[in-house]
């Protein structure tokens, strides 16, 4: 169980706002989908609700901690944060890179201890990656690196999931896996706060969905109440056409 | 690809064979049972002396300085995530041994046998330092190399400077084998002075390595999964500058063992930059220790210096990993 919460929380850079006043609250079983435009301000918002970027104002915490004093390997072990930028830097093999989500137990890649391993195996089998294992990772296609980076953040078995555009540049097919995944880990009693740009996969999806725009939070609520035609064309500019969850985007207004 | 486990052990043997043969070789070949009684302390006295006071030292000096720069080289190319960042290509045994010269030539080495490895070491940690602040700057990696080279450029040329200005042909010769580096006539003293920096400097790497695992994440997710990003920094270029200036003070600027030594050894031990650690030192002091001998015993008038011959090695070695990368990993 874990509790991220957001109070009146603005980061700058420089003089510039890139998040101003932001009030959140995301707690167990809640399958939460941040939207809004480029520059609208979700990824400087996660990062500084997580205590990786300065906040220059409010509070941010996990679990009432204060997240930016949070001790990174504490903070890890409460949430599996997953960046929107996923470079690999060697091509290691599956297992060993999501062993790099029990960093935080103190395991590094072939040495981990059992519980580390049972958590590795249990992250590999959910995202569908047993077959995969000893493969290096610059053999993958970039459906399979998003499973593998995905298993990375299970294999913490975090209380809460914090994931930056999870599904950019995935096909279809691969989208809805890893969306899958996503709604499983909720079933079990997580939390997810997930960046979406696909509205129609995020009001498919999420139970509840926060709304950015120009720095700041415009809506916060069920996806039926929050999704209408209005919001579409107040926050992204388009026209579109809702019914219940279902979304049509017919143009730019 | 499970890392391999006979990779240490078989490295450990060979570079004790290989400083074993060093004792053995040379301008007058030894046999092994006179190199053997000679080692534990019987047999001519003679034998003792070339062996305790000449080629024994000189292989351990050649062997610690390639290890300190395979571990140091690895352990930079875990912080930056590219095997091309090495303590000679980076700039930083160049600004090592600028500071080394610069001690020399203005004697103040005559104040405490400390201060070479102290002025190398200092010289060291600048250029390190220079390059994890353009770090934090910059993610391109080709940016990191160009400060580095930069670095170099700036080194190279202040030595010049000294040498143009040197008073006598003695600091003449005496600078020419810092900046081409060299073993030759290295006693247990001069490795004595040096080795607690590069066993410091190496003891901080190992300490820290598993955060450059971590690293290979890219900093972001690496600071998700609960890495430290400041202090990792902090420790791995400490850890890569200190070894750096103990080599550097040792030996001269070497270049390019410390890319040679992780390229090799990253294949064995699953691409895991912490893994690489231990095999990266072993080999890099294997591969000098092994250049060392073929410099002594090849037929030259003037004797090679190793840091010519690593570098006529390296650096095609170089080139070639350079070319075979792919952008994607930039």
């Amino acid at each position: 169980m874990t509790e991220l919460v957001a109070e009146k929380l603005s980061v700058h850079a420089g003089r510039t706002p890139l998040v101003t006043e932001a009030n959140f609250l995301i707690g167990a079983g809640e399958f939460v989908a941040l939207i809004g435009p480029n520059g609208a301000g979700k990824t400087s918002l996660l990062r500084a609700s997580l205590g990786l970027e300065r906040a220059s104002g409010g509070r941010a915490s996990v679990n009432g901690d204060n997240s930016a004093e949070l001790a990174p390997m504490e903070r890890a072990r409460r949430v599996a944060y997953l960046p929107q930028q996923r470079p690999l830097a060697w091509p290691n093999t599956v297992r060993d890179v999501v062993a790099l989500g029990r960093y935080a137990y103190g395991a590094a890649p072939g040495r981990l201890g059992n519980q580390d391993a049972d958590a590795v195996d249990r992250a590999l089998m959910k995202c569908g990656l047993e077959e995969l294992a000893t493969r290096q990772t610059d053999t993958l296609s970039g459906g399979e690196l998003a499973r593998v980076h995905f298993a990375r953040a299970l294999a913490s078995e975090a209380g809460l999931l914090v994931a930056d555009e999870p599904v950019a540049a995935l096909d279809p097919r691969h989208q809805f896996r890893i969306m899958d995944i996503i709604q499983q880990y909720v079933a079990a009693g997580g939390g997810a706060l997930v960046v979406l740009h696909d509205i129609s996969l995020a009001a498919r999806y999420a139970s509840r969905m926060i709304w950015m725009k120009d720095t700041c939070i415009v809506s916060d609520g069920p996806v039926e109440d929050t999704l209408t035609a209005e919001r579409m064309a107040e926050v992204f500019g388009v026209s579109a056409k809702v019914a219940g969850r279902a979304v049509e985007i017919e143009g730019a207004v | 690809m499970t890392p391999n486990r006979a990779l240490i052990p078989a490295l450990l043997v060979a570079c004790i064979l290989a400083v074993f043969t060093a004792c053995l070789l040379g301008s007058t070949p030894m046999p092994i049972d006179r190199v053997l009684l000679a080692l534990f302390g019987s047999g001519e006295v003679a034998d003792q002396i070339v062996v305790w006071q000449i080629r024994l030292p000189r292989a351990l000096a050649a062997f610690a300085t390639g290890a300190a720069l395979g571990i140091s080289g690895a352990g930079l190319q875990g912080l930056l995530r590219n095997p091309l960042a090495e303590p000679g290509v980076l700039g930083v045994s160049a600004s090592a041994s600028l500071f080394a010269t610069f001690s020399l030539y203005y004697g103040l080495v005559a104040l405490s046998p400390w201060v070479l490895p102290i002025a190398a070491m200092l010289g060291a940690l600048a250029a390190t330092a220079l390059i994890a602040l353009a770090a934090i700057k910059t993610r391109s990696v080709v940016t990191l190399i160009l400060v580095g080279v930069g670095i170099s450029a700036f080194a190279g040329a202040a030595m010049s400077l000294l040498m143009n200005l040197a008073p006598t042909p003695f600091t003449l010769s005496d600078m020419i084998n810092w900046m081409l580096g060299s073993v030759a006539n290295r006693s247990f003293r001069e490795l004595g002075f040096a080795a607690p920096f590069i066993i410091g400097g190496g003891a901080i790497l190992l300490t820290s390595r598993r955060g450059l695992s971590a690293l290979t994440l890219g900093e972001e997710a690496a600071s998700g999964i609960g890495l430290n990003l400041r202090n990792q920094r902090i420790l791995t270029v400490l850890g890569a500058g200190i070894a750096t200036g103990g080599s550097v003070a040792l030996a001269g600027a070497i270049g390019f063992v410390g890319i040679v030594a992780p390229h090799i050894v990253r294949p064995f031990v699953g691409h895991d930059p912490a893994r690489s650690l231990i095999p990266s030192t072993l080999l890099a002091g294997l591969i000098l220790v092994l250049a060392d001998i073929g410099v002594r015993i090849l037929p030259t008038v003037n004797e090679l210096k190793l840091g010519v011959v690593a570098s006529l090695i390296g650096a095609p070695a170089f080139i070639w990993i350079a070319m075979g990368r792919r952008a994607i990993h930039d």
